[in-house]
Parts: C-alpha cells; sequence; structure tokens
C-alpha cells in the first residue's frame, strides 16, 4: 500500500496540462500520495495506471458493502491496528440469528423485535443492522419462504445453507438486495465462487482454522471473487480474540492478501449464556472483527453493544460538536428559563434530551467549549466565569426573555459567585443539578 | 497456505506489582488476554468495591443484587470475598468527602482496619476523591492499617506527596491517578519515584470513562501507555493498571432508568449488569490489570471471560 508521488508520477502523462487543476503532473502526484485529490480529476490518465493506483490505495482490509438501499452496511475497510493511530471506520455490523426452523409466530415476532430494535444516540442511529438466516431444517422450499419474509425486513440479510444447490436458488431470487452468502469452504469453493460471481454478491469464507482459510480465500479469489468476509471456524472467546487479532495484524502490518478481509464472528456458536455471548460480542467489536452474530433480538443487550461499538468507532482526532448558538426547545418565550452548557455532542444531546422530555420550555445556551465536556472544559479554562459571561452578552439572550436568571450545571456550582459578578448587575445564577437526568424535576419546580 | 501467526514480543515488561502475596503485571505482552503472544505471569484481577457508608445513588437492581450488607462494610466485604469470590477488596471511603458526610480520617481508618482484618484476600483502598481530604485519609489509613501491604490512592498531582510518602512510611501501594493522559501519568510517576517510592509499588490509575461516557478515551490512553511500557521501554510508565469501573458504568443514565421511562431499552437489570460488564471488557483488552466491579454477574460474567485464558 501507499505509493510515493513520484511512482504516481510515472503513471501520469508527464504533459502538465494543468487540467487537474495543478500547475504540473508533479504537483498532482504528490497530492495524489498524500490523499488530498482524486485521481479522476486528469482526463488523460490511461485505465492502466488508474487500475494500478486503486490497488495501491486500496485498504489493506477489503471493503464492501452488504444488503441494499438506506439499510445497506458497509464492513472492511480498516487501516490501522489502534483507533489512536487514525480511526477505525465501518462500525461492525451486528446481526441476529433467526432459523427456519422456527414456527411461523414465533419467526414473525422475532423480526418484529428486531425491527423495532432502534435507538437514538448523539444523533446517530443503534439498530440490529443485519438478519442473519439459517437453513437448519435442510429443506429449500421452508427456506426461501423464510428469506422472503426476512427480506421484507429491509435489513440485509446473511444467508447460510450447507447445500450449495439452496445456496445457489437463493443468491439467484434476491441477489438485487446483495445478500452476504455463508459459506465457501474447503469442499466446495468452486461452485460456491460461481454463485457469488454469477450473481454479484458477497460470500463468507470459512475455514477450520487459518490455514485452511486462506486456501478458501485465495480460491475464491483466483475465481474472481472480491468481497469476501472470512469465518476463522474460532468457538472459543480466546480462539476468536486470537484469530481476530492475528488476521488484523497479518492485513495491516504484513499485508497477507488471503486474509485481507473483514471477519465474522459467531458469538452465537462460542457460549450458550446469552449474557455472555453479549459481552464476548462488544470484546471482539472493540477486537477487530468485521460483522457478529447474535442468538436474540433483546434491546437491552443490543443497546450496550452498540454503545460500546459507537464509542470505539468514534474518530479520536475529530472532536463531536455541536455548533455555539441559543436553541429554543419545547417552544420556549420570554418567561422560559435559560441554561447554559457545553457544546460536546454528547452533552448537548443528553441535556436537551432530558429538557425535552421534561415538556418544560427553555432555552438552552451552547457555549463553543471546543467539544469538551462540562468538567474538562472547566478545568481547561474554557468553561469558566469570564468566558461563559463574555459568551452570554455577546448573544441577544436579553431580548428574547424578560428575566434575568441563568441556570448552570451542578458540577461547576463553585464558578457562580464569579459568574454572577462578571455577568453584571441584575443577573441571578442558579445551580442545577448534577445529573441532566435530575434536570426534569428541577424544570417543573424552576421560579 | 500456512498461516504465519504473527505474534507479538517485546523485550520490555510490565512491573510486577505485588500486594499482599498476590502479584499482578509482569506480562510482555499488551493485555493480559493477549495470551497467544506470550506468557502472562499474573492473570488481571477483579476486586470488588465495598463501600464505608449505605450507597446513596445506586439504582435498587445493583442495591438488591448485594442484599443485606450495606449497614456492614466487613460483612460487604466478606461476602464479596467469600460468596464472590473477589480476587481483591476496594474499599471507598466515600464518607469521608467533604462535601458530603464528611467523617473524620480516624474514623474512616477505623473502618479500613476492620475490614483489612475481616477479609484474607488483599484490599484496595481508595478516598473519596476529594484530593485534598483524600492525603489525609490515606495517610491515617496507613498508620492504622501498617503491616499487612495494601494498595491506596488515589494519589494525583496535588496530594502526591502526603499519599506517596504515607505509603513509603508504612510499605504500602500506590494508585496513581491522572486525568486520561499518557504524559500527565508519567509526570506523576516521575513525582512518586523522586520522593522515593519505587516503581514496583505504583499501579496506574488512568481515570475510567464509563460506557458511553467518555470510555474510549480511556481505552485509547491505556494502549497508548501499553505500547509506550513494551515498545519504546518508557520506565516511568510501566506500571500496571487499575481501573473504577462499577463506580462510572453505574452513573450512566441507561444503566439506571427503568424500563417503564425508557420502554424501547429492554430489561433493566439486564442492562445495568451489561453496562458494566461490557465497561470492563472494553479496558481489560485494552490493558486493565485491575478491575474493580459492583454488581455480583458482572463479577461472573468477566471471570467466565477471563477464565478462558488460563
Ligand atoms: C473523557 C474525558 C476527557 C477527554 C475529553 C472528553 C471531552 N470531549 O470532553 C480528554 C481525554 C481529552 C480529557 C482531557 C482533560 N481532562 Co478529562 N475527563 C474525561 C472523563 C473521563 C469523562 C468526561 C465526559 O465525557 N463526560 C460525559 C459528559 C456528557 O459529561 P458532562 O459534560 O459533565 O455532562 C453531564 C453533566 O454535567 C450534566 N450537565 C451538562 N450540562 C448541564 C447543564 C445543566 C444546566 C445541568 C443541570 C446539567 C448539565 O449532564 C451530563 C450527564 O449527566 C472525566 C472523568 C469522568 N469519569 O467523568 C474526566 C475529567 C472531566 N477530566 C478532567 C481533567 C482535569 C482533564 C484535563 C484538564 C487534564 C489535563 N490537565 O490535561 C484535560 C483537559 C482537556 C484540554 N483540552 O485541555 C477532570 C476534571 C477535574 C475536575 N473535577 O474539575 C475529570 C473529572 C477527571 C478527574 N477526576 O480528574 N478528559
Ligand atoms: S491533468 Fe493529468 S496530464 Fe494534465 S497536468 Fe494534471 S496530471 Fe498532468
Amino acid at each position: 500500500m501507499g505509493l510515493t508521488g513520484i511512482q504516481i508520477y510515472k503513471l501520469l502523462p508527464q504533459t502538465n496540462c494543468k487540467e487537474c487543476g495543478e500547475p504540473t503532473c508533479l504537483a498532482f502526484a504528490m497530492k495524489l500520495a498524500a490523499g488530498k485529490a482524486d485521481i479522476n480529476l486528469c482526463p488523460y490518465v490511461s485505465e492502466e495506471a488508474k487500475s494500478k493506483l486503486s490497488e495501491a490505495t486500496a485498504p489493506p482490509i477489503r471493503e464492501f458493502s452488504i444488503g441494499a438501499g438506506d439499510s445497506a452496511v458497509k464492513v472492511g475497510g480498516e487501516t490501522v491496528m489502534f483507533r489512536h493511530e487514525k480511526t477505525f471506520f465501518n462500525p461492525t455490523p451486528v446481526a441476529v440469528l433467526v432459523k427456519d426452523t422456527e414456527a411461523d409466530a414465533e419467526l414473525d415476532a422475532k423480526l418484529n423485535k428486531i425491527k423495532g430494535i432502534c435507538f437514538e444516540r448523539v444523533g446517530k442511529k443503534l439498530c440490529v443492522d443485519m438478519i442473519a438466516v439459517k437453513n437448519d431444517s435442510g429443506d429449500k422450499a421452508k427456506f426461501l419462504a423464510v428469506l422472503d419474509k426476512v427480506a421484507a425486513t429491509g435489513k440485509p440479510m446473511l444467508i447460510a445453507s450447507e447445500n450449495v444447490d439452496t445456496l445457489k436458488e437463493a443468491a439467484e431470487k434476491f441477489k438485487a438486495v446483495r445478500p452476504l452468502l455463508y459459506a465457501a469452504t474447503s469442499s466446495n469453493v468452486d461452485a460456491v465462487a460461481e454463485i457469488a460471481k454469477a450473481n454479484n454478491v458477497p460470500v463468507v469464507a470459512r475455514g477450520s482454522n487459518l490455514n485452511e482459510l486462506t486456501d478458501v480465500t485465495a480460491k475464491l479469489s483466483a475465481a474472481g471473487v472480491k468481497d469476501i468476509a472470512i469465518d476463522t471456524g474460532a468457538r472459543t472467546i480466546k480462539d476468536a480474540l486470537k484469530d481476530n487479532v492475528f488476521v488484523r495484524r497479518a492485513s495491516v502490518k504484513q499485508k497477507v492478501k488471503e486474509v485481507g478481509y473483514p471477519t465474522i464472528v459467531m458469538a452465537n456458536e462460542i457460549t450458550n449464556d446469552p449474557m455472555l455471548e453479549a459481552v464476548i460480542a462488544s470484546a471482539l467489536i472493540s477486537q477487530y472483527a468485521g460483522i457478529v452474530v447474535l442468538s436474540e433480538a433483546d434491546p437491552a443487550k443490543i443497546l450496550p453493544i452498540t454503545v460500546s461499538r459507537m464509542n470505539v468507532f468514534t474518530d479520536p482526532q475529530r472532536p463531536m460538536v455541536v455548533e455555539q448558538g441559543i436553541y429554543p426547545i419545547n417552544n420556549p418565550d420570554e418567561n422560559s428559563p435559560v441554561i447554559i452548557t457545553v457544546n460536546f455532542a454528547l452533552t448537548y444531546f443528553i441535556v436537551s434530551a432530558e429538557i425535552e422530555a421534561s415538556r418544560v420550555p427553555c432555552w438552552l445556551m451552547i457555549m463553543d467549549t471546543e467539544g469538551l465536556s462540562v468538567l474538562t472544559a472547566w478545568s481547561a479554562g474554557k468553561f469558566v466565569a469570564d468566558a461563559m459571561a463574555a459568551y452570554v452578552k455577546k448573544t441577544d439572550i436579553t431580548q428574547k426573555v424578560k428575566h434575568k436568571k441563568i441556570i448552570i450545571p451542578g458540577y461547576v456550582a463553585q464558578l457562580s459567585g464569579e459568574f454572577q459578578e462578571e455577568l453584571g448587575e441584575g443577573w441571578e445564577v442558579q445551580i442545577g443539578p448534577r445529573e441532566a437526568g435530575d434536570l426534569p424535576k428541577y424544570l417543573k419546580m424552576w421560579k | 497456505m500456512a498461516f504465519k501467526e504473527p505474534v507479538e514480543k517485546y523485550n520490555n515488561a510490565v512491573t510486577e506489582v505485588e500486594i499482599s502475596g498476590l502479584k499482578v503485571g509482569g506480562q510482555s505482552v499488551l493485555t493480559g488476554v493477549y495470551t497467544f503472544d506470550g506468557p502472562v505471569p499474573n492473570a488481571p484481577k477483579i476486586a470488588m468495591e465495598v463501600l464505608d457508608s449505605r450507597p446513596e445513588e445506586w439504582p435498587q437492581t445493583l442495591i438488591d443484587a448485594l442484599g443485606d450488607v450495606y449497614d456492614d462494610p466487613v460483612k460487604w466485604a466478606l461476602k464479596c470475598q467469600n460468596e464472590y469470590k473477589a480476587d481483591m477488596i476496594c474499599l471507598s471511603l466515600v464518607s469521608t468527602d467533604p462535601n458530603g458526610m464528611n467523617k473524620s480520617a480516624s474514623e474512616a481508618a477505623a473502618v479500613a482496619k476492620a475490614v483489612l482484618d475481616a477479609i484474607n484476600i488483599p484490599l484496595i483502598v481508595y478516598g473519596s476523591l476529594n484530593s485534598e481530604k483524600d492525603g489525609e485519609v490515606i495517610k491515617a489509613v496507613g498508620e492504622a492499617c501498617h503491616g499487612k501491604v495494601m494498595l491506596v490512592g488515589p494519589a494525583d498531582d496535588e496530594n502526591y506527596r502526603t499519599i506517596g510518602g504515607s505509603a513509603l512510611g508504612y510499605k504500602h501501594k500506590v494508585a496513581a491517578n491522572s486525568p486520561i493522559d499518557v504524559n500527565l501519568a508519567k509526570q506523576l510517576n516521575i513525582l512518586l519515584g523522586n520522593l522515593g517510592v519505587p516503581m514496583d509499588s505504583i499501579v496506574i490509575d488512568p481515570t475510567t470513562g464509563g460506557l458511553g461516557y467518555g470510555i474510549e478515551y480511556t481505552f485509547s490512553v491505556m494502549q497508548r501507555i501499553r505500547l509506550a511500557a513494551l515498545a519504546q521501554g518508557d520506565d516511568k510508565l510501566k506500571s500496571p493498571f487499575i481501573n473504577l469501573i462499577g463506580k462510572e458504568a453505574w452513573k450512566a443514565r441507561e444503566a439506571k432508568i427503568s424500563e417503564q421511562e425508557e420502554p424501547t431499552f429492554g430489561d433493566l437489570a439486564t442492562r445495568g449488569i451489561l453496562w458494566e460488564a461490557i465497561t470492563a471488557i472494553n479496558l481489560l483488552v485494552s490493558g486493565s490489570d485491575i478491575m474493580v466491579l459492583r454488581h455480583p454477574e458482572a463479577v461472573r460474567l468477566v471471570r467466565a471471560f477471563l477464565n478462558e485464558f488460563k
């Protein structure tokens, strides 16, 4: 991975025609090398050069999508071992397993439950991302009927059958929604490669260990299949962790092509204890899993698993911030309370959600603290009396309300006196509760 | 194709710290669960947290889990030791908080002594996280508990002289707490070192963010500290880690709010336990050596995970 500017320059026309917007081909090459330009800006570059370049700049772990439309998920595409080196890119999709042996009513209930699990957190949706369907019955017609129902949910599917013929028919039938086929193994790889290629769908390669697995991926790749996920066959916590770490190291650090694919972790097959399953899923999401499969659709488990995933996949170089300003919540008027806090997105979403829940109309003043939380910003000298007063005075809050009362977070109670002094004559600084969860109660009694 | 296992070995090791017969650290691998990279002489430990007074902000699901122990820290600690098989007890002297019950240092020391005498597993003693008062409290605790090695803290950049000095005098180990920052963690270890506290007496408390409330910062700072220790051989960052997990996890709204109030969140008991267990597991894979937990079921889950790596 990673060509130098000079290497890229050699692939360009070297005519310095400037149409790419750069003065010379070399300058353009330098920008490409730094990832700051798009090769398509040069109208004269050859197809061969393009493919060489895209190969050279492709992430060490293949990136592809499963499913279609809005609910499609992207997997793979990771480039580092540690999130602090850059970031992790594609949050591990969480799949829930359904079997074609489940009774109709049971299945419908489960699918409904899966569809219903969706949380909103810090402006993002956390849902069950995929449904894995297993052909346990061995019956093709039954399996296809269940797949119909699952497809109707709109969620991306993993289609698992031991029977190649069944896989083939399912792939043909559902190819428009790009299901992930499970699985190509050393005994069926040629046939499954054919199915994946003919229908342009991604496929899981499975081996009983990493040696066997690399043979399967090599064959798939030779047959022209590119979108591959890998199941290393590990079915214990220790082996699953080991394989995920080894696969990430081999692909990212040593560029071993045969394992340069997202992994799939069958958490449901590692334990029968549903609580432990949730813990294992979270551990492996933080440790390089490309996709995880769970046995149940329980919101009390999906919530902590997906919040954990969201945290680990947050870009460490980009603080999550909201814009500075006065946010009206619940249609406030000139008598409504005024609240001030920081512009860390997490803080904003927590506080605004509590105010909304209280149904008390409020003006929420969000001050730019460079994305730091209340106490962090206070310690860093950004959410402190003089800066806060300067901000309040700069706004037109006194035209929005008739009173001069302002509520501060309980964690910075100590700055109330100085803040009041800095604000000047007539102002009253009120100390709110520490936790946002206590805000509704406080606001309902506010005077 | 033969897959060559990319094992990662380092020439440096996490410093081994011994607390009353129990050792933590010593490994030359990134976390205590990377046993496939090399030996982990001392598996990560689970400590259970005991408060010196009735918990005030705990959700009912957590209170119910431990049962009738809250009016007696000794009874509480013994239950954690005997019934839940904790490796260690972490006594949090929360009642000494000057903004709360403001109990005196000598009262707190008496409680610590009683717990220490009753249990036969190692004891960690933490103050109320009020820097100034903790200095005073830990000094009194050190004096009262002289003779048996404990881990005391948290020492920070303001009280490290008092806490470090006391630990040095009474031969206790120190938990050094800095706010999620590699350089500040190193700086504090240097300051403690200058006082004469040897490196094999220091455990780093890097400050723990709970799941959904800053855990990713702790996750990454621990990985960075461990890499600095093992890959670069930074002697001042080789300490094992302690994480106050239960305390942070149970603060989260998601671990406390009822299903009636948030119908889409599902069963509260399950959610709370997993909030704690998943906070723990993230910090375990990023290098934790001592995980301080509260709920017995979270303890069981983390233990089940750890047991796989024996
Ligand atoms: C993650 C974290 C960081 C991250 C930054 C995260 C961020 N975006 O802010 C990093 C690693 C960068 C960091 C850095 C620092 N940190 Co820091 N950090 C934390 C940590 C672990 C969690 C903070 C967090 O994300 N909280 C979640 C948000 C949502 O909380 P919040 O904004 O307070 O909002 C809550 C309430 O305040 C309330 N609320 C919010 N607004 C309002 C408004 C009203 C009206 C009301 C009623 C309520 C309310 O609702 C929310 C939920 O209940 C805490 C310790 C901890 N475990 O809490 C330390 C902590 C805040 N950090 C601390 C310190 C000292 C620092 C540094 C100054 C260290 C240093 N010297 O470098 C730096 C400063 C940064 C800088 N640029 O200079 C200290 C602060 C000490 C103190 N008591 O003042 C803490 C408490 C750790 C500690 N115990 O030492 N930190
Ligand atoms: S458009 Fe292509 S050929 Fe023209 S200067 Fe840019 S890189 Fe060179």
